[in-house]
């Protein structure tokens, strides 16, 4: 048991470390000077009144540890990453990194959980029904299309959802994770006005992600449909539901809620690109913006955080793991 | 020409067996064909922004409409496609290869090889390919079609090593891999000769996967804007007429044909890959 944490647990720091080393590397690795690009920027908005740029830029350079070697500059980034300290935005000066980053995530959780929580369900279910002898034509008929939408992805999905419903047939806002000068807080009223914007996002990431449980979870059934229980259970005479969720369902599901946790792991980067249509305040479409504005300290640190989030959810997952299924703790020990 | 005969023959009666294979092959030739035949039947040089009069709705003049930088939409799409497709394509092949030959290496040598290999591709799935690609591309000067593939396929080979690996292993093990250890073949040789060749329904469907999160990457860093700007594909088209407002403003003509073209690709490819998937898996089933 202590080597199988000890193991997941050395994995992570693996990973979790290379995430980092990656971080530091590539834009370091990558010709140009993003400070000087940025001073030239301003001063060509600023109608090149600044003076010189290379002077300035060699300031920078000095005050941000940037003219150190490179092995200082990763040290010095590891001290900081540990501190918590990402940086600050070039774009809007005095704004930090990481409070870019804890405005967008809350938003990004709320969205993705409810949405994959939510097609996790009815896939689940679907997946069920579509591999259940005397399903009826109907529900068997929703399988191919629900299928087909699983290929496609999220986003695009998300510009179809918005043309049809946010302007054609107004039914739900196309932007934004709350009306224009509304200020969210923590009462029902804000709670409906929000739910109400991500009606249409989390939509898109449903239909377009129902399909890939679905199609799991038929295969499961399918298999467990053969077995010998579900015929003593017939033998019995239980009624047909109970036999499908008491007996087939819940047999099947255990593959299936590992699949979901590993889904639940990637969800700050899931939809990145919905959040962009929608303009949704979430990690992704600050993410759009910052890439945008060339603010490499907020694209930097939005990164990690998707590298980092994952690796450390799927520890978690790792450690609590042996708790749900005992077949792992005794596997390790033989 | 007998033997391409029997060949053909054989492939059109699996072909028969899987209408979802044939369906979804059909469906990526079509669009190939489309992307092969359309600059030659189109004017792309309506393409060009100012060519043609700005926001026409589709009609007789305009197939597809206009958008608001005077392009041609028709255009636009049949210049687009065959770069979306060279894209996928290249970075499929790069991954591929990149993939099969390294769970070769690992599946048929083993032990530290294998390790390493497998810590590699495992420690790499773990990060989550859009961070890397938007970390390279926000960094590089200027995109082209041609390094966008590079970039995609840095992250599209570790799907194809687990796939190949994993069979690779169960292969070494058969008898004719024996023999041939017997009669004095090892190494390179033996993998390339003996275990590749039986490996090639496996490599056709990592293609197909490979090729589909190619492309995915793809249209993912296009449409946060980090695609080739000076090059129009249909990721790009999409991100153009997104920051245009073409959504909002109605304007569905311009935005809806890269998306159709989009999806359209992606279910082919979806069709395609499961296809090959139940194909093989029912060989298995028979051999076993």
């Amino acid at each position: 048991m202590l080597v199988y944490f000890s193991r997941r647990f050395g994995m992570t720091l693996l990973v979790a470390l290379l995430a980092i080393t990656i971080n530091f590397l590539i834009p370091h690795a990558m010709p140009g000077d993003p400070i000087e690009q940025q001073l030239n920027q301003m001063a060509s908005t600023a109608g090149g009144a600044v003076g010189d740029v290379q002077a300035m830029a060699k300031a920078y350079r000095e005050r941000f540890g940037l003219d150190q070697p490179l092995w200082r500059q990763y040290l010095n980034y590891l001290w900081d990453l540990a501190h918590l300290d990402l940086g600050y935005s070039i774009v809007n000066y005095p704004e930090r990194v990481s409070d870019v980053i804890l405005a967008g995530v809350p938003w990004t959780l709320a969205l993705l959980v409810t949405a994959t929580l939510i097609s996790f369900a009815i896939g689940t279910l679907l997946g069920g029904l579509l591999a259940w002898p005397g399903t009826s034509r109907w529900v068997q008929a929703l399988g191919v299309p629900v299928i087909l939408l699983s290929a496609v992805p999220y986003f695009i999905l998300g510009i179809l959802l918005m043309f049809l419903f946010g302007l054609t047939v107004p039914l739900f806002p196309v932007a934004g994770g709350y009306p224009f000068g509304f200020t969210p807080g923590w009462n029902w009223e804000s709670v409906r006005l929000m739910a109400y914007h991500a009606v249409l996002p989390a939509s898109s990431i449903v239909l377009a992600s129902i399909g890939t449980w679905a199609i799991a979870m038929r295969g499961m059934v399918i298999s467990v449909r053969g077995e010998d229980y579900i015929l003593l259970a017939e033998a019995k005479g239980l009624p047909p539901r109970r036999i499908f969720l008491a007996y087939g369902l819940r047999n099947a599901m255990l593959p299936q809620l590992t699949h979901l946790a590993l889904t639940l792991s990637h969800v700050v980067s899931g939809a990145i690109l919905v959040e962009v249509i929608f303009a949704y305040p979430g990690i992704g479409y600050r993410l759009y913006q910052a890439i945008h504005a060339k603010d490499y300290f907020v694209v930097q640190g939005i990164v990690l955080l998707l590298s980092l989030s994952i690796a450390f959810t799927m520890l978690l997952l790792d450690l609590v793991y042996p708790l749900i299924d005992p077949r792992i703790r005794t596997e390790k020990k033989s | 020409m007998n033997r391409g005969v029997g060949v053909l023959r054989s492939s059109a009666r699996v072909l028969a067996q899987e209408p979802l294979l044939l369906a979804g092959l059909v469906l990526l030739l079509s669009i190939c064909l489309f992307a092969l035949v359309g600059p030659m039947l189109v004017d792309v040089g309506l393409a060009q922004v100012g060519a043609v009069a700005p926001r026409q709705r589709p009609g007789a003049e305009y197939l597809l409409g206009t958008d608001t930088q005077g392009r041609s939409v028709l255009a636009a799409l049949v210049l687009a496609t065959p770069q979306t497709l060279k894209i996928g394509f290249f970075a499929g092949v790069i991954g591929l290869g990149l993939g099969a030959a390294l769970g070769l290496l690992a599946g048929y040598f083993r032990g530290r090889t294998d390790t390493v290999v497998r810590t590699c591709a495992d420690v790499v799935m773990t990060i989550p390919g859009i961070a890397v690609l938007v970390l390279v591309a926000t960094n590089v000067r200027s995109m082209s079609v041609l390094l966008m593939a590079l970039i995609v396929a840095g992250l599209a080979w570790m799907n194809p090593t687990r796939t190949i690996r994993a069979q690779t292993l169960s292969m070494r093990e058969r008898p004719y891999v024996d023999i041939a250890r017997l009669n004095g073949m090892g190494g390179f040789e033996l993998v390339f000769t003996e275990i590749l060749p039986n490996l090639l329904p496996y490599i056709a469907a990592s293609f197909v996967t490979a090729v589909t999160s190619a492309m995915l990457a793809t249209i993912g860093l296009e449409a946060l804007g980090l695609g080739p700007q000076n090059e129009l594909t249909l990721g790009m088209m999409i991100f153009w007429a997104q920051s245009y407002g073409a959504i909002l403003r109605g304007l569905w003509w311009w935005w809806s044909p890269p998306v159709a073209m989009m999806a359209l690709i992606f279910i082919g490819l979806l069709m395609t890959s499961t296809g090959m998937d139940r194909l093989v898996n029912k060989r298995l089933r028979v051999e076993a």
